[in-house]
């Protein structure tokens, strides 16, 4: 059954919101989500990515030959990474240097590709762009959550822009396992447990 | 065959219009992002010598060679006068090249301050270089007649404890520095002169 265009673009914020439910793309989650700043950074990063690269893939889907298409979405989106890359650089250079070696890996991230190569070569322009703005939203928010999360008992603070505020008051001890690699894939795990609670009632 | 021109038409076309943009893309950040990283790698230290300086030492910048390298130097002006410049200079610490930000005053040929911009020493021991004040504090009013060196050497500079070889590191920059200033004084002033109001 073909989904109108609104369907295309909310089913990426729950039905199959990345990581949660398509459990893609876990690098840039697992490593970036220390504050709620660097989350929603490499979310919007990736959303601007996935939205231009869905865009042109869906617009040259019949003149890419089917053999050379992984190659050539590779470009498309390398592409669209560097302009990312140099635009924050330009921008935005302290998320950049927080980010650092994670928005050149934006080419690399399995949604972006995903996306590509399972809907936009095979649909219209439209559905593809609201099917990427939906996935790009949803992962933005996935890791702005799990973002505000880990800062919030590892650093007790919230960072939005810049400058953290403080959330805890001033006798709340760190819970810094949350801010260290370990503490990504317990809070992945658990916010991956209620997303299923909540979906199985 | 038909296929295969094809395959080859549509990734030259599409190597080509991507790399077309992204030259110009480039082009057109490239002052911007030389400007940010001058902002948030070496703003810091620039300011910590240039504190109190009227106008903006980032902006009021120039390049000079010396052979085949290039130095910016950075202007800051007091009362009016641009006379105090600083620039960057490196030398050998225990993890890497430590950048030291060197601040030299022109009428009197005085070291105006130093700063470490970027390292990779020991946290909590050669990184006391950058965090620690009293270490940088000491390189300032020192007249350059000769070579810097720390005290175990035979020199002037107080070590930091546990931090020999980066505490010879900055030294080292200092003294390189000074004999880029000695060698382009000239041009210096020159340059300098430009901005002051």
């Amino acid at each position: 059954m073909a989904k109108s265009i609104t369907q295309e673009f909310v089913k990426g914020l729950w039905d199959e919101i990345p990581p949660f439910r398509l459990v893609l793309g876990l690098c840039p989650v697992l490593a970036v989500t220390k504050t709620v700043e660097n989350g929603w950074g490499m979310g919007v990063a990736t959303t601007f990515v996935l939205v231009c690269s869905n865009i042109l893939v869906s617009m040259l889907r019949k003149v890419i030959p089917s053999k050379v298409r992984i190659a050539c979405f590779i470009i498309i989106i390398a592409t669209f990474v560097t302009v990312v890359e140099l635009v924050m650089q330009a921008y935005a250079y302290p998320l950049f240097l927080k980010l650092g070696i994670f928005i050149p890996l934006i080419v690399v991230n399995c949604i972006v590709l995903g996306r590509a190569e399972a809907f936009a070569s095979k649909n219209g322009i439209t559905r593809s762009l609201a099917d990427g703005l939906g996935i790009g939203i949803g992962f933005t928010l996935a890791l702005s959550a799990l973002g505000a999360v880990r800062e919030l008992l590892g650093s007790g603070t919230l960072t939005f822009w810049e400058s953290p505020i403080q959330i805890m008051g001033a006798s709340f001890q760190p819970f810094t396992f949350m801010i260290e690699a370990p503490g990504a894939f317990v809070g992945l795990g658990l916010m991956l447990c209620i997303m299923n609670m909540l979906g199985n009632k | 065959m038909r296929e295969m021109i094809q395959m080859v038409i549509v990734l030259t076309i599409l190597s080509v219009v991507s790399g077309g943009l992204l030259a110009a893309l480039k082009d057109n950040t490239k002052e911007k992002i030389e400007y940010q990283q001058l902002v948030f790698v070496k703003g810091p230290a620039i300011r910590t010598i240039l504190d109190g300086a009227s106008n903006d030492p980032i902006v009021d910048r120039f390049k000079l060679k010396d052979g085949d390298i290039d130095h910016s130097f950075f202007v800051g002006v007091f009362d009016g006068k641009a006379e105090t410049i600083t620039f960057e200079s490196a030398g050998k610490g225990f993890g890497g090249d430590i950048g030291v930000m060197i601040g030299v005053n022109l009428a009197d040929d005085k070291i105006v301050g130093v700063s470490v911009t970027t390292h990779q020493e020991t946290p909590g021991v050669g990184s006391l270089a950058k965090t620690d004040p009293a270490f940088a504090a000491q390189f300032k009013g020192m007249p350059f007649k000769d070579q810097f060196a720390v005290k175990t050497d035979g020199g002037q500079v107080d070590a930091l404890s546990g931090a020999t070889v980066t505490s010879r590191g900055v030294s080292a920059a200092v003294s390189d520095a000074v004999k880029v200033y000695e060698k382009l004084k000239p041009q210096i002033t020159e340059k300098a002169k430009a901005f002051s109001n």
